[in-house]
């Protein structure tokens, strides 16, 4: 590609943009206003033959930055995909002539509108430049597998099954985990009516057989350090030999550990051998081995009582506030080891409400019935083991009455915790929830678990918890990415669950360790930007050493060097931008996206003098979710006011305050950012962006005081995909706090 | 030993197999899993003591004696409603018939019942000839609770009476017989048969 700046513009006169839009005087817009070399128009652009007309002239070197003034840039991706140029989209259907009326009045304004966003393509096509790719690449096809239980042996098998060597790392002295504890597992075939084999000798049969899986028993990971397509790890046995791998993509599945149930005292966990848990029946069945089950002190079950929820679902302190979404059926299954041994047992299902999640549930729920399991809707209250024998007293939920009832043995249901390492944001966290609550802000947390990944990131040793101590994920959109790029959780570690539901969540995660360690070798990002082979660069030249960027950077990307220069490493980037947005001396940008490419856009809009009576309304919308919102809003030809400029930001963590001090000072009159939902139950796409830009935002404030403006100038909202109402309606609100306040000082 | 403390015996404290084995459809209590479906679907729901989602919940807590000596199955129209929405397709109005059938058997029902004894009157009637002698049984139900009542009664709807002679829906000749199925017999062997089954089936049980 030539150096020089060749643009390019072509304007669409189809979708009714050539009959409501002066298209010739677009062209002249583009060519006088926005420097485009040329400028052409076409009656359908992204017809075969429109496309040909550009890639003609992008062959035959007229163009290297094509503007195109069509539809929204989520539009026609296909058509409009050009090889080796930037491309540039003006909005003019989307952004101009499907949310204005067709009618003289609004004609002019709709006019300025389009002339507008044609300037502005060209302003983001001037200082766009073709990303060049990393020089980080590489390919390292090895997937490290963390953990050896149900879920990382399916992860493993199936990357290597696919061709992608896996290593695992156990920390026990054998493969399994808490499958291989278990007797049977649940129903996984259809009729789902019978336990079923736990298949974990079969998976370590596939994993001894298979030659691309390397297994490490009683070991841990104890560094991890470099980046997807090329971690640095070192794995030590107990006695503490070290053998250092290299790695492509992480797939962490360190499982679950049982709730404590020392802490149920009102069961008589502590009291009595005859009140066990989950785990612990299944070491009698397995000992039983389909004959009559035997309590400790060796006498034939006769009468067993499940206590569903023991120790979950509760708000009381040190209990566990979740479901587990496993026990229901788990409790069922054991019964059934019972009735299968002897009919005659009395097994009794205390539940509050059965939850049978996965696609054969109800029927293994059924299956539990027809054997004669009895399923009471109850409350347990406590269980006396002052006897051999214990006695469940109980709230009858259906006949609302407190009763009791004899058992033998009391299996609890007590849920599962997950093996996640510390939180390396626990300190910030327990600041926050503090400072919200007027308590003392504490200066350090208790950290009481060990390390699993022992990351060598500045951001701390472990993935991030998102709450309840499970790993970070983004759980509407990309269940199993962590904010530690190229590493994946899976299994119990990630949100509670049963063992299907493992092999499916290790089976995700390793096709997305396999996608990273691909993205990295050809240093393309993965998504939601996905292919992007831009990367953050800075000029260290302008570098105040500040580290607000290694601290923003919600995937942990970035470190610091010895002199405290952020180092930055490219296949952990997602190219969100967060770090751009955060320096205050702006010297971070992409080649595609940079505090230019979006700045110059908000400069070369037409600010028309005070006494116009038309303002100018900027709003930043986050192109993931309420960009595609607008878009939908002019799909369904809701009006907004004809003042409105938009631009698509990558995420809202990357709206640098600069944009907005020079759009005042520039004279526009009003500035909406609408970024994603933040908070527990985020939608952001890049996890912290939008939190971090709300925070950024609360601190807007002084600076609209120093420009003597009013604060209402300035709104920011969480925008959901869904709210297509409500981003015309939020645009129109300003348009009209604007007419209440009057217009901008600043305008030249 | 009666039929009832025999049973008490047998069972013990497992109410639920001495329903699987004794009740008509019973082998469905254990599969309701208690959505309630049935108790809000049901029109006479307001006037029973107990719906059949809490019968079933009784039986399974072993209430044995509050169920059956209960007025509550007496109390289903046969309206099918539960039927239709039981979402685990129990056919509860069947089971509310076997239920009340089974108390009945025992001698353990609750003796003033009034569906319990229009049912009665009617098996009674239906026997004589083979057909149902809408006369006699109306008359007999007005003298259910005595011969000063019954007369009331007859009195309080005897414009009824005339009405439906005049309609010729109501024939006086009637009180003295009145018509029967060809075959009377045919029909005492059957139901003779099916009883001898029944018996059949409940001495097998008490074994």
């Amino acid at each position: 590609m030539a150096d020089e700046l060749l643009m390019g513009a072509y304007v669409c006169k189809g979708c009714g943009i050539g009959d409501r839009l002066d298209c010739g005087q677009l062209e002249q817009t583009a060519t006088r206003d926005g420097k485009a070399k040329f400028a052409k128009s076409h009656d359908f652009l992204c017809s075969a033959e429109g496309v040909a007309m550009i890639q003609a002239d992008i062959d035959s070197g007229e163009t290297n930055h094509v503007i195109i003034g069509a539809c929204s840039r989520r539009a026609k991706v296909e058509a409009f995909n050009f090889q080796n140029v930037t491309v540039s989209r003006a909005n003019l259907r989307e952004g101009v002539i499907w949310v204005r009326p067709d009618n003289d009045e609004a004609n002019e304004t709709t006019q300025e509108m389009a002339d507008d966003y044609m300037r502005m393509a060209c302003a983001e096509s001037k200082f766009q430049k073709l990303p060049a790719g990393s020089s980080e690449q590489s390919l390292n096809k090895t997937i490290l597998v963390v953990g050896g239980g149900i879920s990382g042996m399916t992860a493993a098998i199936e990357a290597a099954d696919a061709g992608y060597p896996a290593v695992i790392v156990e920390k026990a002295g054998e493969l399994g985990g808490v499958m291989g504890q278990l007797h049977r597992r649940v129903a996984t075939t259809s009729p789902y009516a019978e336990p079923e084999d736990t298949t974990v000798a079969d998976l370590i049969a596939k994993i001894e057989a298979a030659s691309n899986i390397s297994v490490h028993l009683n070991s841990t990971v104890t560094k991890t350090a470099g980046a997807p397509g090329r971690f640095d790890v070192d794995i030590s046995t107990e006695s503490g030999a070290t053998s250092n791998v290299s790695i492509g993509a992480i797939v962490q599945a360190s499982g679950m550990k049982q709730f404590d149930a020392n802490k149920l005292t009102e069961f008589a966990y502590d009291k009595s051998d005859n009140v066990i848990t989950q785990l612990e029946l299944e070491a009698l069945a397995k000992e039983a081995n389909g004959g009559p089950i035997k309590r400790k002190d060796g006498k034939e079950v006769s009468s067993v009582v499940f206590v569903q929820c023991a120790g979950q679902r509760s708000d009381k302190e040190g209990y566990l506030p979740y479901c587990s979404g496993f026990c229901c059926t788990a409790s069922i299954k054991q019964a059934m080891y019972f009735k299968d041994a002897n009919p005659d047992v009395d097994t009794v299902i205390m539940y509050d409400d059965l939850r049978t999640p996965g696609a054969g549930g109800e029927d293994f729920y059924r299956a539990g019935q027809k054997k004669g399991v009895i399923f009471t809707k109850s409350s347990v209250s406590t269980i006396d083991a002052s006897g051999n024998d214990l006695t469940v007293n109980f709230k009858d939920m259906i006949l609302n009455e407190e009763t009791s009832m004899p058992a033998d043995l009391v299996v609890l249901a007590t849920g599962q915790e997950p093996n996640s390492g510390p939180n390396p944001y626990a300190l910030d966290e327990a600041k926050k929830a503090a400072e919200d609550a007027g308590e003392e802000v504490p200066s350090e947390v208790e950290i009481t678990v060990d390390s699993i990944l022992n990351l060598d990131y500045r951001q701390g040793t472990d993935l991030p918890h998102l709450k309840h101590g499970f790993t970070d994920s983004h759980f509407i959109c990309f269940p199993y990415e962590t904010r530690r790029t190229g590493i994946y959780s899976a299994g119990p570690v990630r949100r509670p669950m049963d063992s299907l539901q493992s092999t499916i969540d290790a089976t995700g995660a390793a096709m997305k360790a396999i996608q990273e360690v691909e993205n990295a070798a050809v240093g393309a990002a993965a998504h939601p930007r996905s292919g992007d082979l831009s990367f953050p660069q800075f000029r260290i030249e302008g570098c105040t050493q500040c580290k607000r960027c290694t601290v923003e950077c919600p995937f942990g990307a970035i470190n610091e060097d010895e002199k405290g220069f952020p180092s930055f490493n490219e296949s952990r980037c997602r190219r969100c931008g967060t770090c751009m947005g955060a320096c205050p001396v702006r010297v971070i940008s992409f080649e595609n996206y940079s505090v230019d490419t979006v700045g110059q856009q908000i400069k070369n809009v037409d600010i028309p003098d005070e006494f116009d009576e038309k303002p100018r309304i900027l709003v930043l919308a986050c192109e993931n979710d309420a960009y595609p919102a607008l878009d939908m809003a002019a799909q369904n030809r809701l009006e907004y006011s004809a003042f409105t400029r938009v631009v698509p930001v990558r995420c809202l963590g990357s709206v640098n305050t600069i944009w907005l001090t020079d759009a005042l000072n520039s004279g526009y009159d009003g500035i909406i950012l609408m970024g994603c939902q933040k908070g527990d139950d985020y939608q952001c796409h890049f996890v912290k962006g939008s939190e971090i830009a709300h925070m950024r935002m609360s601190k807007i404030a002084d600076t609209l005081e120093t420009l003597n403006l009013e604060k209402e100038r300035v709104a920011t909202y969480e925008v959901a995909i869904t709210d297509v109402t409500r981003t015309t309606e939020l645009i129109n609100d300003m348009a009209k706090t604007i007419e209440e306040i009057g217009m901008s000082p600043f305008k030249f | 030993m009666s039929d009832n403390n025999q049973m008490v015996e047998k069972y013990r404290n497992n109410f639920l197999k001495e329903v699987e084995a004794n009740v008509e459809e019973g082998d469905w209590v254990k599969m309701c899993m208690q959505c309630g479906v049935c108790a809000g679907s049901c029109p006479m729901g307001p006037y029973w003591e107990h719906t059949p989602q809490e019968l079933f919940m009784m039986i399974r807590a072993g209430k044995r004696e509050e169920v059956l000596t209960s007025e509550s199955m007496w109390m289903c129209t046969s309206c099918y409603n539960c039927i239709s929405r039981c979402p685990r397709e129990l056919p509860i109005t069947h089971i509310m018939h076997g239920l009340a059938h089974y108390a009945k058997r025992l001698g353990i029902a609750p003796k003033q019942q009034a569906t319990m004894r229009f049912s009665q009157k009617f098996w009674d009637n239906l026997m004589v000839s083979g057909r149902v002698n809408e006369l006699k049984l109306g008359i007999a139900l007005y003298f259910l609770d005595g011969f000063a009542q019954g007369v009331k009664n007859a009195l309080a709807a005897s414009g009824l009476g005339l009405g439906m002679y005049k309609a010729k829906r109501l024939n006086p000749m009637e009180i003295l017989g009145g018509h029967s199925i060809k075959d009377k017999s045919g029909l005492k062997a059957m139901i003779k048969k099916a009883q001898e089954i029944e018996e059949a089936r409940i001495s097998g049980n008490n074994k």
